[in-house]
């Protein structure tokens, strides 16, 4: 029997409210199954189950706000017999499908997997939902504001009358044009100033820069790219996550988390894709595995990654996984950019525009294609000297683009 | 005699003086109303409130009684329902204690027990609270207590006003009427216009306006509270601080109107926390106005030990400025 | 591949690539990248579905004539043409 609980999909989310159950009792389940989509802060976010068995029941009622860690559900897990008379369900008489993996629980089996549910903070437990004075809760709902979407400013960080009204002051929500749901541009505005402000006060982070030439890498691009319909084209975008990936199964001290007092490692890579929204939002879900992707799998998944973020659906899995970040700001952006990283992550690479610079080639100076790559990591954990070979490495695979 | 003024005249008097002012006044206009309490007569009174009124009104009308609270008590019930309008003192709220039978089960019940043929329009005065270094015995605050008695009204004057004002309209009731005077005030000076007289005793007043928070108090802890206040102010806190006047009915409509514009409450009263009249004031808070609660509401009470002699004791056990200054801060999560 | 109304093609897959922007507001003649803030992953998929609609071959060397819608129409026009 297993508790399928509210998932922590960032550390600073303390509540989500279930808004659709994509599964029924008596549903098999397994592995990476979405069951539920839950609305955070970050958008309604479609959450995965990392157990293998069969829905026994739901514990909460749809359009339910939960703190995380509450059972949302019962997972009957492999071989177990129910506990009570199974309610009857067409699948209970069935027998249970051979565990591809039949080991304990996988979530414990690799670390940064979500479904454990982690305080958002080593001081508290559980956290309770979100606390409110009365006054506060009265003029949140009259019009409509989320508290969850709010910082409060009262004892132990309750939400207050006047946390309210700052929200529905000028800076109240437009209201905006067509915009997908489950993006609330506000409560997301909200989540990134609790995470960035908290990494500006707990990370110590240091800043490195490294330009490097990558005019092979844009002709072999323009080359491949030439031969191919638009669906199958490569972005130098997807090149620069590979090179990131690649590069960090050697230098595992900026791939993994900090989290009470120490850090662990991550043997599994997943680069989380920073994502802007028109409106003012950011996000970085995770792209999987990005070590063990094809430059074409990656480029799909990152162009599905975009659409759905941008669209207010972004998977659980996706949200909480990321072992590290990438941000690039594409050929409009600027020529560099030193991010912040996102906590409980250590480190995040930046990747500015390319831009033609004179630069000198086999001692003579010409026209080069240039791009500056910037890391920003925590000094908790690595210093310098790993960071300057860390970015060397990426710049040198970014420069040998036919074997990423 | 009051006419005899022009109306904005003021003169400068003291709480004392208010009271024997109230006390002679009802003696000279009502030949029903006499006074009676231990030592009101020839000592005139054990805080002097009732000094010469036995020279004025003579021993009929100030009757100095034995040492017999529930006696007197009794007699003055049986007074009032005789169809006098009896003033009993009792010395201090300690002592009514003896008088407590008379007061619940007599006084408060006779008009439901008789089937509304009696009535007991009675005005009983006692000093309450601490602060003189007279011990346990003589400075407790149980006019909460007094308040939980349904067929009763419970008064604190705390100003010169409505210390000259309201014993003429309690005498005025059909029901027995309790009015508590705090001991810190019978010294307490001011200015009361010359033309002063009855005021109403149904209402809570506002004495001093404030949008940040409502501090709620009576009696001898009124003057704190506005000190307080005066020091929330210049930390640029603007608190409003309500005399509820009456304990019992309570105003409810001043405190939820108070409170529900400025979301948050602390109420002063010198009684013990435990059961006290700030729990059922901010019990009606709940009820009445929770949804525009910004705070948890708080309390400022007496330490609940019997009240001690030494005087830093004594001061330590009673609400005092800086703990009102405080929870108003904490109420403002600024503490 | 004649009767396709360019026009608004070209204005309904701006529109699918960036959903909360009126376009009624939006300069036929101005750079598109910067008039309605997309980047070049919300221009390659406006150029898939440009390309899936059309089946106009639209190789990267051609991205500089798409900057605008008006280029864009210009653009998708000559080649149906």
């Amino acid at each position: 029997m297993a508790e399928f609980r509210m998932p922590s999909l960032g550390a600073d989310m303390e509540a989500g409210t279930l808004v659709e159950w994509l599964v029924k009792p008596g549903d098999e389940v397994k592995r990476g199954d979405i069951i539920a989509v839950v609305e955070t802060q970050k958008g309604a976010i479609e959450v995965e189950t990392f157990q293998i068995g069969r829905i026994e029941k739901f514990l909460v009622d749809l359009n339910t706000k939960v703190p995380v860690g509450t059972p949302i559900a019962i997972i009957q897990t492999e071989g177990e017999q129910a506990a009570v008379p199974a309610e009857p369900s067409p699948s209970s008489e069935l027998p249970v499908a051979p565990a591809p993996e039949p080991r304990p629980p996988p979530l414990l089996a690799v670390p940064p997997v979500p479904a454990v549910v982690r305080a958002p903070s080593p001081a508290h437990g559980i956290m309770p939902r979100p606390i409110a004075s009365p006054a506060a809760r009265q003029l949140a709902a009259q019009h409509n504001v989320d508290l969850s979407s709010l910082t409060g400013s009262g004892p132990n960080g309750a939400i207050l009358a006047a946390d309210v009204e700052r929200r529905l002051g000028p800076t109240a929500p437009s209201p905006e044009r067509k915009r997908a749901t489950g993006l609330d541009l506000a409560a997301m505005r909200t989540a990134i100033a609790a995470a960035m402000a908290r990494s500006k006060r707990e990370i110590p982070h240091y800043y490195l820069e490294h330009q490097i030439d990558v005019s092979h890498t844009e002709q072999w691009l323009a080359e491949r790219n030439a031969t191919l319909p638009p669906d199958s084209r490569l972005l130098m975008g997807a090149l620069a996550l590979k090179a990131v990936a690649l590069a960090i199964r050697r230098f595992p001290a900026f791939n993994g988390f900090y989290r009470d007092n120490r850090f662990e490692s991550s043997t599994a890579v997943h680069v989380g894709v920073a994502i802007s929204i028109r409106g003012g939002g950011l996000a970085a879900p995770a792209l999987r595995d990005t070590d063990q992707l094809s430059l074409d799998e990656l480029m799909h998944g990152m162009r599905d990654l975009v659409q759905r973020t941008r669209a207010g659906r972004i998977r659980s899995s996706e949200i909480s996984d990321s072992t590290v970040t990438v941000s690039s700001l594409g050929e409009r952006g600027v020529e560099a950019l030193y991010g912040v990283i996102y906590p409980p992550q250590v480190a995040i690479v930046g990747f500015g525009k390319v831009v033609t610079r004179p630069w000198v080639v086999d001692g003579a100076i010409g026209p080069r294609s240039v791009i500056t790559i910037t890391l920003a990591a925590d000094h908790r954990v690595s210093d310098g000297h790993a960071g300057a070979l860390f970015l060397a490495e990426i710049g040198k695979l970014l420069q040998e683009p036919e074997k990423l | 005699m009051q006419q005899a003024a022009a109306r904005t005249d003021t003169v400068e008097t003291t709480y004392r003086e208010a009271v024997r002012a109230a006390l002679r006044d009802a003696l000279g206009r009502d030949n029903r109303v006499f006074l009676m309490g231990e030592d009101v007569g020839r000592y005139g009174g054990c805080y002097a409130v009732s000094h010469g009124l036995l020279a004025e009104f003579g021993p009929e009308r100030i009757r100095d009684t034995p040492l017999s609270e529930s006696g007197f008590t009794g007699a003055g019930i049986g007074a009032a329902m005789a169809g006098m309008r009896p003033i009993v003192e009792l010395m201090t709220v300690n002592f009514s204690l003896l008088a407590l039978d008379q007061i619940l089960n007599n006084a408060a019940t006779i008009r439901h027990m008789s089937g509304n043929q009696f009535g007991v329009p009675l005005v009983i005065r006692m000093a309450t609270g601490a602060g003189r270094q007279l011990a346990a015995q003589h400075s407790h605050s149980l006019e909460g207590w007094y308040a939980h008695i349904p067929g009763i009204k419970v008064l604190t004057p705390a100003t010169l006003e409505d210390a000259r004002g309201m014993l003429w309209t309690a005498l005025q009731e059909p029901d027995p009427v309790l009015i508590f005077e705090n001991v810190m005030l019978y010294n307490m000076s001011g200015n009361l216009a010359c033309d002063a007289g009855a005021v109403d005793i149904d209402k809570a007043a506002v004495r001093r306006k404030g949008r940040d928070i409502s501090l709620i108090t009576y009696g001898g802890s009124l003057w704190k509270t506005l000190e307080a206040a005066s020091v929330l102010a210049t930390e640029g806190i603007e608190a409003e601080v309500i005399d509820l006047r009456s304990l019992r009915p309570l105003d409810d409509a001043t405190i939820m109107t108070s409170v529900t514009r400025t979301r948050r409450a602390v109420i002063v009263d010198e009684g013990w926390r435990s059961g006290s009249l700030a729990a059922e004031i901010g019990m009606r808070i709940v009820e009445q106005a929770f949804w525009s609660l910004d705070a948890p509401i708080g309390r400022v009470c007496s330490e609940e030990v019997p009240i001690p002699y030494p005087r830093h004791l004594e001061m330590a056990a009673l609400p005092q400025l800086p703990k009102i200054v405080a929870a108003a801060k904490t109420a403002l999560g600024q503490a | 591949m004649t009767g396709i109304d360019v026009r608004k093609t070209v204005l309904e897959e701006i529109n699918n690539v960036a959903p909360e922007v009126d376009l009624a507001t939006v300069d036929p003649a101005a750079d598109l990248r910067e008039a309605i803030d997309i980047d070049s992953m919300d221009f390659l998929n406006l150029v898939t579905a440009l390309h899936r609609r059309t089946s106009v071959e639209i190789p990267e060397t051609d991205y500089p004539k798409l900057v605008t819608i008006s280029g864009m129409i210009a653009y998708l026009e000559a080649k149906l043409g």
